[in-house]
């Protein structure tokens, strides 16, 4: 048991896939500029080219729909710019319209630049979530009107799994003439994703939840939305985004993409396999536990689930003791007071979003690593309840 | 195996949080002294400490705790319940929130919150035998004023918190959880907190 380490946080950033790791050390003296004339920077701009078109072809999309930023989190931001560009000159500002919708559960990065938006006079709407973490459908839709300028969902939730049925929020947000985004960084890579059947106008990808590296990420704007970039100043990405292309990034993560085309099938039926045997070894083993998320429209590998009486940082670390890396929604481990925000959304108790984990697999994940982390959660939990002021034995 | 490099907390807080001391294992045939228990699920942290007193002396002669929270409120707990025992009253009920961090070899910065209810646990602890046992007034009788009624804040815990550093109203609700809950006290408590950063830094 000494020294062994088992990674089970995969929702929060991936080790690099050997194939990628080999593609971008072999590529590690390519470093020409893609915009030069010469062929230094011709060699460097078809690596970069070959990877468009890998991406492309892997969500459903036109190459020059596939715009290359620097994370999933630039993708977002540059989205909601786009509706408080108050420049004149911008091609969006003449049809700005100044409401957008979006969800209770969005990562950071969409709510914090969404209320940006509304401090600079923007009309925002948050769905709600019902307890599984699906969006109410009907509320959207009463939420709807001509005014509404865009939708942003995000396909499949980071803490809990969820997945939304972005196809069916994308037509209702078109038949009110709403431009549809939706963040797929948890996505894409998982669950098969074509931008032509979901028809929505932006979704974000992230190269490192997909073993790709950090720093690099796309954002689909399909042809002919109105758009504007976040970062200005250079031709790049055909206007879109300015600054010399990670060259290595985009390297990196043609070559994820690639081996996520080959992977994800098989994985994906492992892992939901992997997720039955741990929520039927905690139901069994521990009491008083709560499943968050939906149980079948969920992220195969993702497991969310509180522990009553049991707050949520002193378990991760326990479990850190014992070689186990998972994350947890208590507000001790996120530097902020409040515990998660989509938890809470979700409508269960504070205590209980204080007492969650996230276990979240990947494909390195392993029967003997699931039968590891049924050996000692249990252990764990007790010894936390054994001193907990807030649980008796018993359930209460 | 050496995993402090990888660590958030101090060598003395790892091992406290490991092997916590002194926890309350069976409370329904441990008969103690004094009570107190303080804090809220709501906002991930609750504690509860008993104590024993020789009563000829005035001295804690055991302390016992139950706590739900992070590993720095496990470990402050287990920590404070091993320096009190054998400590006067006296000394015991002027434990600061600061006195504990220091103890545990530091704490960081958005952690000093989750320290900040052993203290408080304590002294609610010891109140309760001043008042079983015909002593009241013993117990301070805080000049202060509850400002936060939901994590019973008062205006000398938030003069305090501006000593220890907390300039804006986030870092008050580090220092001391106030306004966590229900957040009614939010407008007083930013114009207490203007007041005291004027008092003590005249800024």
């Amino acid at each position: 048991m000494a020294g062994r380490k088992i990674y089970l946080d995969h929702n929060a950033t991936t080790p690099l896939h050997p194939e990628v790791k080999r593609a971008m050390r072999e590529a590690m003296d390519e470093f020409g500029n893609p915009s030069s004339m010469h062929s230094f920077g011709r060699e460097a701009k078809k690596y970069v080219e070959d990877s468009r078109n890998e991406i492309a072809s892997f969500i459903g999309a036109d190459t020059d729909e596939i715009v290359f930023v620097g994370s999933g989190s630039e993708a977002n931001n540059t989205v909601l710019s786009i509706f408080a560009c108050p420049s004149k000159g911008c091609m969006f500002h003449s049809e700005m319209k100044r409401v957008v919708i979006t969800t209770a559960i969005e990562h950071p990065c969409i709510i914090e630049s969404s209320k940006c938006l509304r401090d600079r006079g923007f009309d925002v709407k948050y769905l709600g979530v019902d307890s599984s973490g699906k969006i109410d459908i009907k509320q959207l839709e009463k939420m709807l009107d001509k005014n509404v300028g865009l939708v942003s969902v995000m396909m499949a939730n980071n803490e809990i799994g969820t997945l939304q049925d972005i196809a069916l929020i994308t037509e209702i947000a078109h038949k009110h003439g709403a431009i549809m985004h939706t963040d797929a960084v948890q996505a894409v890579g998982k669950i098969p994703v074509d931008v032509k059947k979901l028809n929505v106008d932006f979704l974000t990808i992230s190269g490192h939840k997909i073993y790709g590296p950090k720093g690099i990420g796309v954002l689909f704007v399909r042809k002919g939305t109105p758009f504007c970039p976040l970062v200005r100043g250079g031709h790049q990405e055909m206007g879109r985004r300015a600054g010399t292309e990670n060259t290595l990034g985009i390297i990196g993560l043609g070559k994820a993409v690639e081996m996520r085309k080959k992977e994800m099938a098989e994985e994906e039926k492992r892992l939901k396999g992997f997720k039955d045997i741990l929520k039927r070894g905690i139901e069994k083993s521990i009491s008083d536990v709560h499943f968050n998320g939906h149980g079948e429209d969920c992220l195969s590998g993702t497991l969310n689930v509180s522990f009553k009486g049991a707050e949520g940082e002193a378990i991760l670390l326990y479990l850190d003791l014992a070689g186990i890396a998972v994350s947890t929604g208590s507000a001790c481990a996120s530097g902020s007071l409040d515990p998660s925000h989509v938890l809470l959304a979700t409508g269960i108790s504070p205590e209980l979003a204080h007492g969650s984990i996230r276990i979240s697999m990947g494909r390195s994940t392993d029967r003997k690593d699931v039968e590891y982390v049924l050996d000692t959660l249990p252990g764990i939990i007790k010894k936390i309840r054994n001193m907990s002021s807030a649980y008796s034995k018993g359930g209460k | 195996m050496s995993q402090s490099k990888e660590w958030v907390y101090s060598e003395k807080i790892k091992d406290h949080f490991i092997h916590p001391r002194n926890i309350l294992e069976d409370e329904a045939s441990y008969k103690y002294d004094g009570k107190g228990i303080v804090g809220n699920i709501k906002c991930g942290d609750q504690m509860m400490m008993v104590i024993k007193v020789d009563k000829e002396k005035n001295i804690i002669t055991d302390c016992k705790w139950k706590t739900y929270g992070c590993a720095s409120a496990i470990a402050s707990t287990s920590l404070l319940s091993e320096i009190v025992i054998g400590m006067s009253l006296d000394k015991a009920y002027h434990i600061s929130p600061k006195d504990i961090a220091e103890e545990l070899g530091g704490l960081p910065e958005h952690k000093i919150h989750c320290s900040v209810l052993g203290d408080k646990a304590l002294r609610s602890a010891i109140d309760d035998y001043y008042m079983k046992n015909g002593m009241r007034d013993k117990i301070q009788k805080e000049k202060s004023k509850i400002v936060c009624q939901c994590m019973n804040v008062t205006d000398r815990d938030i003069e305090n918190a501006v000593l220890e550093g907390a300039r804006t109203f986030l870092e008050l609700q580090e220092h001391t959880k106030l306004g966590t809950v229900c957040g009614q006290c939010k407008d007083e408590a930013e114009k207490l907190l203007k007041n005291y950063i004027g008092k003590h830094f005249g800024g």
